[in-house]
């Protein structure tokens, strides 16, 4: 798949000794069982070569994907967009590691000259923009979460905004550009998004609106109708008109085309990640690229191609525990966890019994008075399993949200107490989906759901 | 009894509404009728006996403080004895003024003798614990409340003015940040506190304090309230103070800040 045009060059002098010692510590780190082998590494590069992000970004196309929620599924479905089974096509942090040690690790391990798609901690974005050059930046939603690190929405909002100002516009004679692929659902994304002088806005759909009703360009109140569409109640700040958008499960383009998205993910948060991926995945090409076999990548192709996606790092994954099946989900903030809610009521929960696991460690956010911002009332007539670190302050909440639960601390145990519940005789008896036969849905935040997928 | 939570769209960033379901849910279990209304901006402020605000961001906290101060209703409620809770962004607008983004002072209610500027220092993200000092609110039983648990976040500070009275002092944390390691301030019943959490959930005694306010009428007091079994509360609180270590060395310096 390397192409003269844009071959890199063998990195050189520092960044290849940079190089040579992120694998050797990648391989220690891994041989020694300390982790997924790619921190540590990228870290050890870094200090040897602080240039080495952009040296290894060279000669390669990137496409960089940020926002609160979605980034790890996205990333996903673009780079299976991109590599149609190629197993080395494309390099990228599938291990979660979105900070620049997880990139340059990412990179290294991929021949030079692979396209890269990169997942970003929203905070690291502007300096991924700076160093990586990116073809395409892919931005899909900003509300709360982590707030005791990255302190308020708005802050990160205004640095995204300064980065996009920064981009660079249409291609020239031997350089890129760069096309940002931007949610106009979301207020906050557009406000972040506008100063990009190529913007490809997409209606993706964003179910949580409590972090945007403030106008950021004057302040003033921005008001939702039932579609979707918004516009500030002051000044002229509203939905851009949009290049494709998601209606129901179906993404169309204001070219006409009209594509069924039908992946093995659930629920419409997913099919909103997946319409992101399938408007920047042909971004990513040139014509007459080789590995296109011939005809450029349209998003129908895309779509195809991400279909055989039927699992992200755990996420959506199904597993059987004493003869049962469990449903894994990731839910990190208020966002996250009514899009599950949502998912739930979908897909049709198990009444029977519902493990929750929340954790408040560095990764999670070490405040949890997010629990608060979540309808955990709309969990009402299940029993639910409390656990994980943070299991009281959990407890507390669904007290006062008034739905049954009992406290476990160690999550397996935990697990195991909500297959117990659901063999139990309902008071209602059976019904579909309940009782002894449904999937149990096991949801936890970030590291409380790491620690359950790994001993799961 | 009507518990507002005051403009969520704005001031709904960490959770305090959470507050107002506390306060909503301990007066229903003990079979006081409730009414926990979510007061969104851009609506005149409806009539309440208790007004939970929250925290928010700079931008969010600068129109909500501009709203009361035009809707005036919060002032006229606390004339006729409501009870108010400000926390963060919530207690800095009850007081004289506040900092926008740049540094600049804008007016606040005025509710609390309190004047917060733009901190100098690194932001204050942790958890508080903080002791309650001999000037604040007593319980109906007359017993003082006991330690404050909770999460502050914020980067500006808040110094106490000679109307205001002070609430605790911090063992951990920062809380008001005025060197004089005060957390939170309150005045009649207007109460104001950096502890998220939300402070409510953590700290019920203040819930059933502001509830005994709020039910005893315009008449000043507090009416004694029945208890309920705060078990998963307690398990909460617990764990929560030993997490930030109350080792001997801890109750040494809380003895002896309690003296200075």
């Amino acid at each position: 798949v390397t192409v003269s045009t844009r071959a890199a060059a063998a990195p050189s002098g520092r960044a290849a000794v940079a190089v040579e010692a992120l694998k050797l510590s990648n391989w220690l780190s891994r041989a020694l069982g300390r982790g997924s082998g790619t921190v540590a590494g990228g870290r050890v590069g870094l200090a040897l070569d602080p240039g080495l992000l952009a040296t290894l970004a060279r000669g390669r196309r990137v496409a960089l994907v940020s926002g609160t929620n979605g980034k790890t599924t996205t990333t996903r479905l673009l780079v299976a967009a991109l590599a149609d089974g190629r197993g080395d096509a494309v390099a990228t942090n599938d291990s979660g590691a979105n900070m620049p040690a997880g990139h340059v690790s990412a990179m290294a391990g991929a021949p030079g000259g692979a396209d890269a798609v990169l997942e970003v901690d929203e905070a690291y974005l502007g300096r991924l923009i700076d160093e990586t050059r990116p073809r395409v930046v892919v931005l899909l939603n900003l509300s709360r979460d982590q707030l005791d690190r990255i302190s308020e929405v708005r802050m990160l909002v205004d640095r995204w905004r300064t980065a996009m100002a920064r981009l660079r516009p249409a291609p020239g004679s031997d350089e890129h550009g760069t096309v940002v692929v931007a949610n106009a659902d979301d207020p906050m994304v557009v406000w972040a998004a506008a100063p990009a002088p190529d913007v490809r806005w997409v209606g993706a759909g964003q179910v949580w609106h409590n972090d945007a009703v403030g106008c950021p360009a004057c302040g003033g109140g921005i008001d939702f109708d039932a579609d979707g569409a918004w516009a500030c109640d002051r000044c002229d700040f509203a939905r851009p008109r949009r290049h494709a958008w998601l209606e129901g499960s179906e993404l169309v383009t204001d070219g006409g085309s009209r594509d069924r998205v039908a992946i093995d993910l659930p629920g419409q948060f997913n099919r909103a990640n997946a319409s992101m991926a399938a408007i920047a995945a042909p971004l990513m090409t040139d014509a007459g690229d080789p590995g296109s076999a011939g005809e450029s990548l349209t998003p129908a192709t895309a779509l195809a191609r991400m279909s055989s996606v039927g699992e992200v790092a755990g996420r959506f994954a199904a597993t059987v525990r004493r003869g049962r099946p469990l449903r894994l989900l990731l839910a990190k903030n208020p966002a996250g966890w009514t899009a599950v809610f949502d998912l739930l009521d979908e897909t049709g929960r198990s009444d029977a019994a519902v493990v929750l696991s929340v954790n408040a460690r560095t990764a999670d956010g070490l405040d949890t008075s997010w629990l608060w911002d979540v309808p955990f009332e709309r969990l009402g007539g299940c029993s639910v399993v409390a656990t994980g670190d943070r299991r009281l302050d959990l407890a507390v909440r669904l007290r006062y949200a008034e739905v049954d639960h009992v406290v476990v601390a160690d999550p397996l145990a935990a697990v195991d107490r909500a297959i117990e519940i659901s063999l139990l005789p309902a008071a209602g008896g059976p019904g579909p989906g309940n009782g002894a036969d449904g999937a149990i849905d096991v949801i936890g935040n970030y590291t409380a759901f790491a620690e359950l997928r790994k001993r799961l | 009894l009507a518990i507002a939570v005051v403009y969520p769209d704005l001031l709904g960033t960490y959770g305090d509404g959470g507050n107002g379901i506390v306060l909503a849910r301990r007066a229903s279990w003990r079979g006081i009728g409730t009414d926990l209304i979510q007061a969104h901006s851009g609506r005149p402020l409806p009539d309440a006996d208790i007004y939970c605000i929250g925290g928010g961001e700079d931008g969010p906290e600068l129109r909500a403080a501009e709203a009361l101060i035009a809707d005036g209703a919060i002032g006229r409620a606390v004339d006729r004895g409501a009870v108010v809770l400000g926390v963060c962004a919530g207690y800095q607008l009850l007081g004289r003024s506040f900092p926008d983004r740049a540094g600049l002072p804008h007016d606040g209610l005025g509710l609390l003798d309190v004047t917060t500027d733009k901190g100098t220092g690194p932001r204050a993200v942790g958890e508080v614990v903080a002791t309650p000092t001999n000037d604040a609110p007593r319980l109906g039983s007359g017993q003082s409340l006991p330690p404050l648990t909770g999460f502050e976040n914020h980067g500006a500070v808040t110094a106490l003015g000679p109307g205001a009275r002070t609430v605790a002092r911090v063992v951990r944390g920062v809380g008001n940040g005025g060197g004089d390691r005060t957390e939170g301030a309150w005045s009649g019943r207007v109460f104001g506190s950096y502890l998220h959490g939300p402070l409510l959930a953590r700290n019920t005694a203040l819930a059933d304090l502001l509830l005994g306010w709020a039910m005893s009428g315009p008449s000043g007091g507090t009416v004694p309230l029945e208890p309920l079994d705060d078990a998963q509360e307690s398990a909460l609180r617990a764990e929560r103070l030993a997490s930030v270590g109350d080792s001997p060395r801890a109750r040494l310096f809380r003895r002896w800040a309690d003296r200075v």
